[in-house]
C-alpha cells in the first residue's frame, strides 16, 4: 500500500525516465496515427458538422470534419471569395446560391451516376434550378423545408393559420415577430399580395405594393430576431406568430412539447433547399463524395431529418422510408407520411410551394435597404 | 555654471529619456498596432468598394454618399444617440444613492466586499446575462407572475425601449457604482464636516458640496456608461427586438447583405467621431473648474 503511494507521488528518479523515454519513443506512432485522419473543411449553416450528423462517418473513415459555419448565402459567398482555393472541400449551400457558387467556379463538377437520383421523391429534385448547367451536375439536394405560417396554438386558430392574414388579426399587435432577413419574410408578403410563382420576381409595381404591404404590417411587429431570439421568443410565449420561418424552427420546439405549429396557408409558402457541393481544387473530393452518397443513403437523410440544430425532409424515397421506419414520430410530425395533409412532397404537387430565389428584377441590396427601412418604420 | 550644470547633466537626462521611452514603448507599439493602426484602415476602407463579394481597394465617396441619403441611417443614429443618453442619466441616478452609501455609510470591510460582489458579474458572459433577463421579463416571467398575484399586468417588457435599458443597466450599472464609489470616498472629509458645522443642510451638502468635489469621477462613470451603452449590440437586439435598430445592429445589418463592409465602416467611422466628440467635451467639462482654479 505504502510502496503503491509512494509510487504514484514520488517517482524515482529512474521511473520518471523510463515513462518519458516510453514516451519519446511512441511519439512517431502517435503522431503518424494522427497523420492519417483526414480533415475535411466544411462551409455549411450550423449543425450540419456537428456529432449527431457526421460523428458516424467520421468514425467509420478515419476523418474529421472542420465544419466553418454561415448564416445567410451573402455570408457563405463572401467567405469563399476572401479565401484561397482549395481552402473548403465541401459546400452546403441554399439552393439559390449554387448559380452563383458555380458562375464564380468554387465548385467542382459532379458525376451523376455517383447519385441516387432515380430514388427522389420528386422530379424536380432531380434536376433542381441552378444545381445543372449544360447538363453537367455541380450540386446535390441533401434536403428542403418549408416556410409558412408560424404560430402558437393557443392564441392562432389553425383555420386563422391558414392565410398569412392572421399576422393583421388585431389581437396579435405587438406579437408577431420577424425572422432578421428579407428573403423569407418579403417572399411571404410577395405571396399574400397574390404574386404565386413569381415572388421573387416582381416589376416596379408589385415590388411597391409589397412594400406597401410589408409596412402596414410593422404595428403589429414585436420584433426582429436571429436564431436564438426567434426560438426563444417563440418558447417564452413573447411572440404568437412568426413571419419568415417554418417547422425548421417550431419543429424543434414542437419536439419538447411547445404548442407551435407551421402550416402553409393559401397563398402558399417557400421552400429552403439545401444542397452539397464539391469546393473547387479540393484534394479530398473522393472521400467528400463519399460523404456526400452517405448522407443521400437512407441513413444519411434519416441523419438530415432528425438533425439537432433544425430538421428538414428527405429528398429520397428510401430516407423517407428508412424514417418512417425508425423514427415514425418525427415522420408523422413532419408529415413525411403519404396521405398526410402537410406532406412536404404533396404540398409541392398541389403548386402551393415555391422554391426559395433571389430577387429577379430588383438587387439584394435594394430588398435589403428596404428590410432596414422597414425596421426603422 | 548653471549651463556647466545642464552640460553636465545631460548625458544623465538622455539616458532617462531612454529608460523612459523604453518602458513607455511597449503601449506606444500597441495602441499604434492595435487601435490606431485599425482606425485607420477602417477609415480607408469606408472608401473602398464591394465587387462580387470581394472588397476592392478604390478611393469613392459611394458609401458616405449612399449611407447620408438613407433615411434609416439617420434615425438609427438618433435613436442609438437617445438610448445611450437615457441610459447614461439612468444609470447615473441609479448608481449614486448606493455609491453615497457605499462611500459614505459602511465600514471600510463592506465597502470591499459589495465593491468586490459589484465585479462579479463580469465574470459571466454578458450575453448569458441578457438571456437570463428573459426568464425574468418575460410575459409568463417572474416579475408579471408576481405581479398576477395582485391582480396586475401581464405587461410587455422584452423587445421594448425598457428592456433595452435594462440590458444596458446590465452591462455599466456595476461599473458606474463602483467609479462613482471611488469617485465620493476620496472627497475630504473635513469639507463635508466643516459644511455640516456651518449650518449646511445633508441635501445642501450633497449638491453644493459632494457633488462638486466628485464632479471628475461621477462625470467619467457617466461617460463610461455613455461609450458602452452607444457600442452595444446585445441588448437593443435580445432586449429590444432590434425594433428600431441601434447603429451597432445596422452595422451587422450591413455587413450581412452584401458584405457591404465599406458601408460598415462608414457607420463605424461616424460612431467613432460622436464618441471621441462626446468624450472630450466631457473630459473639458470634468475638468474645467479645477484647471480655472
Amino acid at each position: 500500500m505504502t510502496f503503491g503511494t509512494k509510487t504514484i507521488l514520488k517517482p524515482t528518479r529512474r521511473e520518471i525516465l523510463k515513462v518519458a523515454g516510453a514516451a519519446a519513443l511512441s511519439m512517431p506512432f502517435v503522431s503518424r496515427a494522427w497523420a492519417q485522419v483526414t480533415e475535411i473543411n466544411m462551409l455549411a449553416w450550423y449543425g450540419h458538422g456537428e456529432p449527431d450528423m457526421v460523428a458516424e462517418f467520421e468514425a467509420a473513415n478515419n476523418v474529421k470534419f472542420k465544419p466553418k459555419y454561415y448564416a445567410g448565402g451573402d455570408n457563405m459567398l463572401a467567405l469563399i471569395a476572401q479565401s484561397p482555393p482549395g481552402t473548403y472541400d465541401l459546400i452546403l449551400s441554399d439552393g439559390e446560391f449554387v448559380q452563383q457558387l458555380n458562375a464564380a467556379g468554387y465548385i467542382d463538377e459532379m458525376n451523376a451516376a455517383d447519385y441516387p437520383f432515380d430514388d427522389m421523391l420528386h422530379a424536380d429534385f432531380q434536376k433542381f434550378p441552378g444545381h445543372w448547367k449544360d447538363d453537367k451536375l455541380y450540386s446535390m439536394i441533401l434536403r428542403g423545408g418549408h416556410l409558412g405560417v408560424s404560430y402558437n396554438k393557443n392564441s392562432v386558430a389553425a383555420e386563422e393559420a391558414a392565410s398569412y392574414k392572421c399576422f393583421w388579426k388585431p389581437e396579435l399587435k405587438g406579437k408577431v415577430g420577424h425572422f432578421d432577413w428579407h428573403l423569407p419574410s418579403l417572399g411571404m408578403m410577395s405571396l399574400y399580395n397574390g404574386n404565386g410563382a413569381s415572388l421573387f420576381d416582381t416589376g416596379d409595381a408589385a415590388w411597391a405594393k409589397v412594400m406597401e404591404t410589408t409596412l402596414s404590417l410593422r404595428p403589429q411587429v414585436g420584433g426582429f430576431f436571429d436564431y436564438g431570439g426567434t426560438f426563444n421568443s417563440l418558447k417564452n410565449g413573447e411572440m404568437q406568430a412568426m413571419c419568415g420561418i417554418g417547422d425548421w424552427i417550431t419543429g424543434v420546439l414542437e419536439r419538447d412539447g411547445a404548442p407551435v405549429a407551421s402550416v402553409i396557408p393559401k397563398e402558399g409558402g417557400i421552400q429552403f433547399t439545401e444542397s452539397y457541393s464539391i469546393g473547387k481544387g479540393s484534394e479530398k473530393a473522393d472521400i467528400v463524395k463519399k460523404f456526400i452518397q452517405y448522407m443521400m443513403s437512407p441513413d444519411g437523410q434519416v441523419k438530415s431529418a432528425q438533425m439537432k440544430a433544425y430538421p428538414g425532409f428527405c429528398v429520397t424515397k428510401a430516407g423517407r422510408a428508412k424514417l418512417l421506419e425508425v423514427d415514425g414520430k418525427e415522420a408523422e410530425r413532419s408529415g413525411q407520411v403519404d396521405g398526410n395533409p402537410n406532406d412536404p412532397i404533396a404540398l409541392i404537387n398541389e403548386g402551393r410551394i415555391h422554391y426559395r430565389d433571389i430577387p429577379k428584377q430588383q438587387s439584394l441590396e435594394d430588398w435589403n435597404d428596404f428590410w432596414s427601412e422597414y425596421k426603422n418604420a | 555654471m548653471q549651463i556647466d550644470h545642464a552640460q553636465n547633466n545631460a548625458p544623465t537626462a538622455r539616458r532617462m529619456d531612454l529608460f523612459a521611452l523604453t518602458w513607455r514603448m511597449p503601449i506606444i507599439v500597441w495602441q499604434v498596432l492595435f487601435f490606431v493602426g485599425p482606425l485607420l484602415f477602417m477609415v480607408a476602407m469606408s472608401f473602398f468598394l464591394v465587387k462580387n463579394y470581394v472588397m476592392q481597394e478604390t478611393f469613392v465617396f459611394d458609401n458616405w454618399s449612399k449611407m447620408f441619403s438613407r433615411g434609416y441611417f439617420r434615425d438609427s443614429y438618433f435613436y442609438t444617440l437617445f438610448l445611450a443618453t437615457l441610459s447614461t442619466i439612468s444609470a447615473s441616478l441609479l448608481a449614486f444613492p448606493a455609491s453615497f452609501a457605499l462611500a459614505f455609510k459602511v465600514s471600510d470591510s463592506t465597502r470591499r466586499w459589495a465593491l468586490f460582489l459589484l465585479i462579479i458579474p463580469f465574470f459571466t458572459s454578458y450575453l448569458v446575462r441578457i438571456f437570463s433577463w428573459y426568464v425574468i421579463l418575460a410575459e409568463s416571467g417572474v416579475i408579471n407572475g408576481m405581479l398576477s398575484t395582485i391582480g396586475l399586468g401581464p405587461y410587455t417588457m422584452l423587445n421594448t425601449k425598457f428592456g433595452t435599458v435594462v440590458g444596458y443597466m446590465t452591462l455599466t450599472l456595476p461599473l458606474v457604482v463602483v467609479l462613482q464609489t471611488f469617485s465620493l470616498a476620496n472627497i475630504d472629509r473635513n469639507l463635508v464636516q466643516a459644511a455640516h458645522n456651518l449650518g449646511c443642510s445633508p441635501w445642501r451638502t450633497v449638491y453644493t458640496v459632494i457633488v462638486p468635489l466628485a464632479k471628475t469621477g461621477l462625470i467619467v462613470a457617466a461617460l463610461f456608461c455613455f461609450i458602452l451603452s452607444f457600442g452595444d449590440f446585445v441588448s437593443p437586439y435580445y432586449l429590444g427586438g432590434s425594433k428600431p435598430p441601434t447603429l451597432p445592429i445596422l452595422i451587422i445589418d450591413t455587413t450581412k447583405s452584401g458584405q457591404q463592409w465599406p458601408r460598415a465602416a462608414v457607420i463605424a467611422v461616424v460612431m467613432m467621431a460622436t464618441l471621441i466628440t462626446i468624450a472630450f467635451a466631457a473630459i473639458t467639462l470634468a475638468y474645467r473648474k479645477r484647471t480655472s482654479r
